[in-house]
């Protein structure tokens, strides 16, 4: 009797849980995207600031920036460690550059056995593809609609 | 200044991608997609600049940053060498992000293994 009971009353946590858990769940996802997202930026601020201090000029420094950042992700999600931060963080580590290297890695590592052709060369590009084409093309897009203007100025 | 700026306009990007997450179904994937292209239109036309000045790295490292940096990248070299520019200027302006990821992406995948999922 005392069994039943006690499932009975696990069953009606479990309920009052599920029905209580979308909208915290929801405020927490938002916080922790906040601050992880914000500390990757923070991140990347101290690495611009660091190669502007050595004397980089302002218009190159953004290569810098974005090639340690994707170094980071990579070496991150090599070791393991940046897939966790994903399953606390959510949208804060996959926005940011450091999520697109992780999009790279993830898959090229996880279909290695499929070959280096098929496998790593292909799958890198499962999510990457897709943001260069249509980062890319939209870019073309506007660099004609820009020439195109700029002809009748 | 530039570390909290960096925090606060960096946050709030991923912020918008977290409620588009949760509120829609679109994948990570797709937020991807459009974060970028929805940088690259604003870029295009002029509204993602000022978040870069007063936010930096903040702005730059987040995807739309990157689509910010395709549009800003065509457009002066629309202007310096033509239509040609269109096709140039962007993967010139993103060269080192798209190399880097390309080079050491591939070098990772073949030095480490997936971990076991816990």
């Amino acid at each position: 009797m005392e069994h039943t009971n006690e499932e009975r009353l696990k069953k009606e946590f479990q309920d009052m849980v599920k029905k209580s858990a979308p909208s915290s769940n929801f405020l927490k996802d938002c916080l922790a995207a906040f601050v992880v997202g914000g500390f990757i930026c923070v991140i990347g601020q101290f690495v611009m600031n660091f190669f502007i201090g050595l004397g980089i000029p302002k218009e190159d420094v953004g290569y810098y920036v974005a090639t340690i950042m994707v170094f980071l992700g990579a070496f991150l999600t090599g070791l393991g460690v940046y897939d966790n931060i994903g399953k606390f963080a959510g949208a804060g580590s996959i926005v940011p550059i450091t999520g697109f290297s992780n999009s790279i890695v993830a898959p090229a590592m996880e279909f290695k056995r499929e070959g280096f052709v098929f496998g790593v060369g292909a799958k890198m590009f499962v999510i990457a593809g897709p943001v260069l084409v249509y980062g890319i093309s939209s870019s073309v897009i506007v660099g004609i609609i820009y020439y195109i203007i700029n002809l009748f100025k | 200044m530039d570390y909290l700026r960096a925090f606060i306009v960096g946050g709030t990007i991923c912020l918008i991608g977290q409620i588009l997450m949760d509120k829609t179904n679109l994948t990570p994937a797709r937020i991807l997609v459009s974060f970028v292209t929805a940088g690259v239109i604003l870029g295009a036309i002029g509204i993602y600049e000022p978040i870069v000045e007063y936010g930096k790295a903040g702005a730059t490292v987040p995807l739309p940053g990157f689509g910010y940096s395709l549009a800003k990248g065509t457009i002066k070299e629309v202007e310096k060498y033509g239509l040609i520019g269109a096709f140039t200027g962007g993967i010139k302006a993103t060269s080192a992000g798209i190399a880097a990821a390309i080079f050491f992406g591939y070098l990772m995948a073949i030095i480490f293994n997936p971990k076991a999922k816990s």
